[in-house]
């Protein structure tokens, strides 16, 4: 499938602006799930939505899919409006679900093949599109197998194998790789980077920082509804957290008592349930100060800002509760 | 790679056909799974319940036709009720559980309505598969029945069949909107146990609804599955009353046109958030 370009992509149906949205809201009676949002998603990009749980993520992705009614604002889908033509939307987005939807009594090619189908895709043509998407997601061995019989991993790549039997211009992933473990995360990071290198426009939920670093070119960082930070995941770095974080694991109880100490040394402290969270330049030079005034904690760790230490600054929460 | 000349898949509003006939290789797959199951359901039971009732209990009921609705034995006047009825289980069967599962424990609806597909064209293609599994079952089971020498015209038992697959429909629509529109499985023992279960008993299946007595008959004449009953046995036995017939299928008609409506708006609302 995705060599070096997938070459449905040069198609002049496909338009700059994948999508375009001007204060978006979506309430489910009085509760308000997102409270006005805008984003601009261009073509090949690979566009995140960074939050906990609850941040108003899979709402939006629902709204875009075109299967959620926009209660408020603007929104435009590969330049059409989700609420008249939502059909021609679906038709050419791909989506792949936080749970998977995968029909577990087919075996793994009908999975793809039935699917095709529902896009009026004529069968020769699915049957190509089924065997290339299945070399793709490195399936091929399993076509025949049931779908209950494959890990996690690899029913989660058959869902993405899936999401790409129509050739779609947009591809949204919904917690691509939440309840996989880390070899499989890699394994599908690896298939989504391909098909990013490829041209195909993503549009990723997550709430896992590392998966918005490796995937995103630009995301945003939503709390309650609403996004609070825009911009690619260095440029957040910079502009929300210092260079590198000074960890101090002190006792039970103590950090309370040991932040008030320390807090000069860094531009901020941070106090989580188990650990201290120095921000500084130089995350060497405050372990060595904290040594100096006496303190002796349990263990230290210095390392780069990530995305995590973006969120906490941003909403003084971590993003997995 | 294909050209990106697929303009198939940007056409909006696809009409009601189109989006059935995209969801045949589905249905197709379910039924090439599930129907030796169904076998023994649509060949079997048909032969317990015409040979139980109708040869064995039946041999006990004095086949008068003034007591039996013009029927000229317990036999006859049985089965083209026990039929209609079968035909209310098959489709309260297939819209109940199965529907359940596809919103909830497999979220096949869900992956289908990521796709151009609408949810009318879900319901349809759900409600298709039933009309199939409808016309397979009391078709069979009809087919069964013709040893037994039971059809007086050729016409009457077609016309028949044809009132046992609407009565079917119309359980099958009026069940698939409520089904949409639960959100757990338990509320099923219900309606088996207080609506199939009675129905299934008292609407003239078994014995002529004028035998409970006057408040009980018209109760009885109000449940469609009375209608299905009554067509299917005026037919079987060709003593129709076209007026009292053009009522049945005019009731179990709207009824089901009802239905659809009820199902499209119960699964639009369940799927369409």
């Amino acid at each position: 499938m995705p060599k070096a370009s997938a070459a449905w992509l040069g198609s002049d149906l496909v338009s700059e602006s994948m999508i375009h949205a001007r204060g978006l809201r979506k309430s489910f009676g009085d509760f308000e799930a997102v409270k006005g949002i805008d984003i601009d998603v261009r073509r090949g990009e690979a566009f995140g939505f960074l939050g906990p749980n609850g941040a108003g993520k899979s709402s939006t992705m629902r709204m875009i899919a075109a299967v959620s009614p926009v209660t408020g604002g603007e929104l435009r889908i590969l330049g059409m409006d989700p609420d008249t033509e939502g059909p021609a939307i679906r038709g050419r987005l791909g989506v792949c679900p936080q749970e998977d939807t995968l029909d577990n009594e087919l075996n793994v090619r009908d999975n793809l093949y039935i699917y095709g189908r529902y896009f009026g895709i004529p069968k020769a043509e699915v049957n190509a599109r089924t065997d290339e998407l299945l070399e793709f997601v490195s399936l091929t061995e399993k076509a025949k197998s049931r779908v209950e019989d494959l890990s996690g991993g690899m029913k989660r790549r058959l869902t993405i194998a899936r999401s790409l039997v129509n050739q779609p211009d947009l591809l949204l992933l919904d917690e691509p790789t939440t309840g996989l473990d880390p070899q499989a995360r890699h394994t599908l990071w690896d298939k989504l980077f391909r098909l990013k290198q490829a041209g195909v426009t993503l549009v990723i939920t997550t709430h896992y920082m590392d998966e918005a670093e490796q995937l995103c070119d630009r995301l945003v960082v939503m709390d309650k509804g609403v996004i609070v930070a825009e911009g690619s995941p260095l440029d957040l770095i910079r502009t929300h957290s210092t260079r590198e974080v000074a960890e101090l694991r002190f006792g039970v109880g103590e950090h309370d008592a040991v932040a008030e100490k320390i807090a000069d040394l860094g531009d901020r402290v941070e106090v989580l349930p188990d650990r201290l969270l120095v921000y500084t330049e130089d995350g060497e030079a405050v372990i060595a100060k904290v040594h100096e005034r006496g303190l002796e904690p349990i263990a230290v760790l210095v390392r780069r800002s990530t995305l995590e230490d973006v969120f906490l600054r941003l909403t003084g929460r971590t993003l997995v509760d | 790679m294909a050209t990106a000349t697929e303009v198939t898949t940007t056409t909006s509003e696809l009409s009601l056909a189109t989006g059935v006939i995209r969801q045949y290789d589905y249905w197709a797959t379910v039924t090439k799974r599930t129907w030796r199951a169904s076998v023994v359901s649509s060949f079997l039971s048909p032969i317990f319940y015409v040979v139980a009732m109708g040869v064995l209990l039946g041999g006990f009921i004095e086949g008068d036709p003034d007591q039996l609705e013009g029927a000229t034995s317990y036999l006859a006047f049985i089965v083209p009720g026990l039929v209609a009825a079968h035909a209310m289980q098959t489709a309260v069967g297939e819209t109940t559980y199965p529907v359940m599962g596809m919103f909830k424990w497999h979220k096949t609806y869900e992956g289908m309505a990521a796709t151009p597909l609408e949810p009318r064209h879900l319901a349809g293609a759900h409600l298709a598969f039933v009309a199939f599994r409808l016309a397979t079952t009391c078709g069979v089971f009809m087919l069964v029945l013709v040893p037994f020498g039971l059809f007086a015209t050729w016409w009457g038992p077609i016309l028949a069949y044809l009132s046992q697959i609407l009565v079917g429909m119309t359980f099958a629509t009026l069940v698939y909107g409520l089904s949409c529109r639960m959100q757990r499985e338990t509320g099923f023992g219900v309606l088996f146990r207080l609506g199939v279960f009675p129905l299934f008993l008292f609407s003239g299946a078994f014995f002529p609804v004028s035998n409970l007595g006057d408040v009980g008959a018209a109760l009885a004449r109000l449940t469609p599955l009375w209608h299905g009953v009554n067509l299917s046995r005026m037919f079987a036995i060709d003593n129709v009353d076209w007026g009292v017939a053009a009522i049945n299928v005019a009731v179990l008609v709207a009824m089901t046109a009802w239905g659809w409506h009820w199902s499209v708006t119960g699964i639009t609302k369940r799927l369409i958030t």
